[in-house]
């Protein structure tokens, strides 16, 4: 008897030069590569030395976004010396390997998982890898994206494949629609809790359902996005006419004869109705709640009406051993009302949620009101488009009265590589996407939660439901 | 990449749950464009106290476990960034071989690429080994990657399978660029029909 495809399984299949054991391992072809400054110096030095040459360099885009400044007024010049010798490194590699290079000054310049997208780089039915974990984002376009290390970007510069082993496939299918004022992050976040930090480790995850459908291309980037944060080592969609609206018009997706040819076959991107998933989740996204970590890992999650949880919620000594660990990073108390917990900064950047539809969302929840007196709030655009949208949408002005720092477009203080740090001890509100030990700084702790949630918790101060805000409204 | 037959040496337990690459690796560490002194950067925030003097309290600076060459890690080991510089460290503190119950994905391939042996057991095993090895009289072990097996002393050898690629490779310390590229004109021949079939990928 043969089963039908999942939509994982025809990616690969399509993909698949050959195979190379029993095991499940094939050599698999990449349509698209995003390169980043930060990943790729020694897959670059390991060709130099070997005197190798890059496969198919129209398949790769550079662009700088993790070491760069995102001060408001944007110079090429980088005053760390190690980033700056990054920067100087990649755009010598880019010259020198004939790849498309976006430097800090471009126009298109951004975090790559968003400007790959809004490039019109991504296109359904590709098999993208890249030196960065949420290279799963691109599953929102009907791809299927994945993260790599810096050898296996040596290995794909060279020869435009990877050894790759097959995943378990696993289908989360969202039911029900969304309340007012909740967003895809919530749904990812309530999905992390639920599964684990590990619950897709080993699996490729398709999201599908009447949840999914009503999301915009944006909102389910969001969500392929953190997917990686529940282990999964890919996350995708089925593409749709959302998807084809949104890549129309785009600079590199094909475009008159060609687009047609290529919405016809792109018709098959879907998983068979009889296709069997490794394993088969249900989520309704009607009774969600919005969603916050209190601890150190994505999955330390709770709604917003919860309390700071203890130890003796959990089932075996080593996990009340890490939530022990986790609510001391914190500086948290069991049982204290999450609404209570004071922030000393607000985040609002990340190819989690830094795109113009989260920036309209959180412009919507600022209306004319004020950052509170004591938080830091901070807006960094996804990409330099972003920013000069926003600009025009009038948005920029909103948060500018509001008393947000209104900024240049990079990785920033997700991961805190370039001068955007916090110090020890400093509490931040953050739209991004992980909440490890030190992440945003040593020290520092970090509650992951919606771009409106974050703004709402600027103005007040304090983690907030939004759901009270917009009732006060 | 150096080839691994069989080694012996210490094993340390490090067994929480989800110890991220941030930890592993700190941003800090990640400014080069080459591979060089990542073995100072290795849990950097753990091993150090803020004076830059060994934290006595972390395992790999109490003296039974000094010059540990295995780890016996917690679930999700490695989750979080794709950072190779994490693997780079761990090699280049000594470290050959991690065995845990499960691996974030990016981090297990990039550990194979690097010769740096990630074993999966099952829980049951795993905290058998974990017991056996927190005792600083009986952490010293050896990982026989041609048997598949880690002996033990005064114990039961405690088996173990990796893919049969992944182990060749291994023992082999296999150049995989050098092994892919014989495969050339394969590749070739996918690539022309792919972008025949799809014109707008090219
Ligand atoms: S925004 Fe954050 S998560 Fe996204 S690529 Fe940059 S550092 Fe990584």
């Amino acid at each position: 008897m043969t089963t039908g495809k999942t939509l994982y399984d025809k990616h690969i299949d399509s993909h698949t030069v050959c195979q190379l054991d029993d095991d499940g391992h094939v050599l698999l072809y990449i349509d698209r590569q995003v390169l980043n400054e930060y990943t790729s110096p020694q897959a670059f030095s390991g060709l130099r030395e070997k005197q190798r040459k890059v496969w198919r360099p129209s398949t790769s885009l550079a662009v700088v976004d993790h070491v760069n400044p995102t001060a408001p007024n944007r110079i090429a010049l980088i005053n760390d010396p190690g980033g700056a010798r990054q920067v100087s490194y990649f755009g010598e590699n880019c010259h020198d390997f004939g790849i498309e290079l976006f430097d800090v000054l471009d126009k298109r310049q951004g975090i790559e998982h968003v400007v790959a997208p809004e490039q019109g780089f991504i296109l359904p039915g590709m098999v993208i890898a890249a030196g960065d974990s949420h290279t799963t984002t691109y599953g929102a376009l009907g791809a299927f994206g994945f993260g790599i290390g810096t050898s296996e970007i040596e290995h794909l510069l060279a020869t435009q494949t990877l050894v790759y082993k097959r995943l378990n496939t696993m289908r989360v299918t969202v039911e029900g629609t969304l309340a007012r004022g909740m967003s895809s992050k919530d749904i990812i976040m309530a999905l992390i809790r639920r599964i684990g930090a590990s619950g897709a480790t080993g699996y490729a995850i398709e999201f599908a359902g009447p949840g999914i459908g009503a999301l915009s291309v944006e909102a389910r980037m969001t969500i392929c996005n953190m997917a990686v944060e529940a282990g999964a080592r890919g996350a995708f969609m089925a593409p749709d006419d959302k998807v084809y609206d949104y890549l129309k018009g785009r600079e590199r997706a094909p475009s008159g004869e060609l687009r047609e040819q290529a919405l016809a076959r792109w018709q098959d991107l879907k998983s068979d109705e009889d296709a069997v998933f490794d394993m088969d989740l249900v989520l309704d996204s009607s009774d969600l709640a919005p969603m916050v970590t209190w601890g150190t890992s994505p999955d330390q999650a709770a709604s917003i009406s919860d309390t700071v949880p203890g130890p003796e919620s959990y089932d075996t000594p080593s996990q009340r051993r890490d939530v022990e660990r986790a609510l001391y990073y914190m500086g948290l108390t069991p049982g204290t009302p999450l609404t209570d917990i004071r922030i000393s900064h607000a985040f609002i950047g990340s190819c989690t949620n830094a795109r113009i539809e989260d920036l309209r969302a959180a412009a919507d929840m600022v209306g004319d009101r004020k950052v509170a007196e004591h938080v830091r709030a901070i807006i960094v655009p996804g990409s330099t488009a972003v920013r000069d949208q926003a600009e025009a949408e009038g948005l920029a002005d909103i948060f500018i009265r509001a008393g947000f720092e209104w900024r240049q477009s990079g990785c920033s203080m997700c991961l805190a590589m370039n001068d955007d740090v916090l110090e020890p001890g400093d509490r931040c509100a953050s739209s991004t996407n992980r909440n490890f030990e030190g992440r945003q700084g040593a020290g520092a702790r970090t509650h992951l939660m919606s771009p409106v949630m974050v703004a709402a918790a600027a103005i007040k101060g304090h983690l907030t439901d939004i759901r009270e805000m917009t009732e006060e409204a | 990449m150096e080839p691994f037959i069989s080694v012996t040496g210490t094993a340390a337990p490090m067994l929480a749950a989800n110890i991220d690459t941030d930890v592993i690796m700190p941003k800090q560490f990640l400014k080069g464009i080459d591979r060089q002194g990542l073995d100072r950067g290795l849990f950097h925030g753990l091993r150090f106290q803020e004076d830059g003097t060994p934290d006595p309290s972390f395992i790999l600076n109490q003296p039974a476990w000094q010059g540990s060459r295995f780890l016996v890690v917690g679930p999700n080991f490695g989750c979080g960034s794709s950072r190779e510089h994490a693997v780079w460290g761990l090699q280049q503190l000594g470290i050959r071989a991690l065995i845990g119950t499960t691996f974030a994905g990016i981090f297990y391939d990039n550990c194979q690429r690097n010769g740096v042996l990630t074993i999966k057991l099952d829980p049951e095993r795993h905290q058998q080994l974990a017991d056996v090895i927190s005792n600083p009289e009986r952490n010293q072990i050896t990982v026989d990657l041609e048997q598949q097996i880690i002996a033990l002393e005064n114990a039961d050898a405690v088996p173990f399978q990796v893919d049969t690629l992944k182990r060749d490779a291994l023992m082999r310390g296999l150049d995989a660029i050098g092994t892919t590229l014989e495969r050339q004109a394969q590749i070739m021949a996918f690539e022309q029909r792919h972008l025949a079939q799809n014109p707008w990928l090219k």
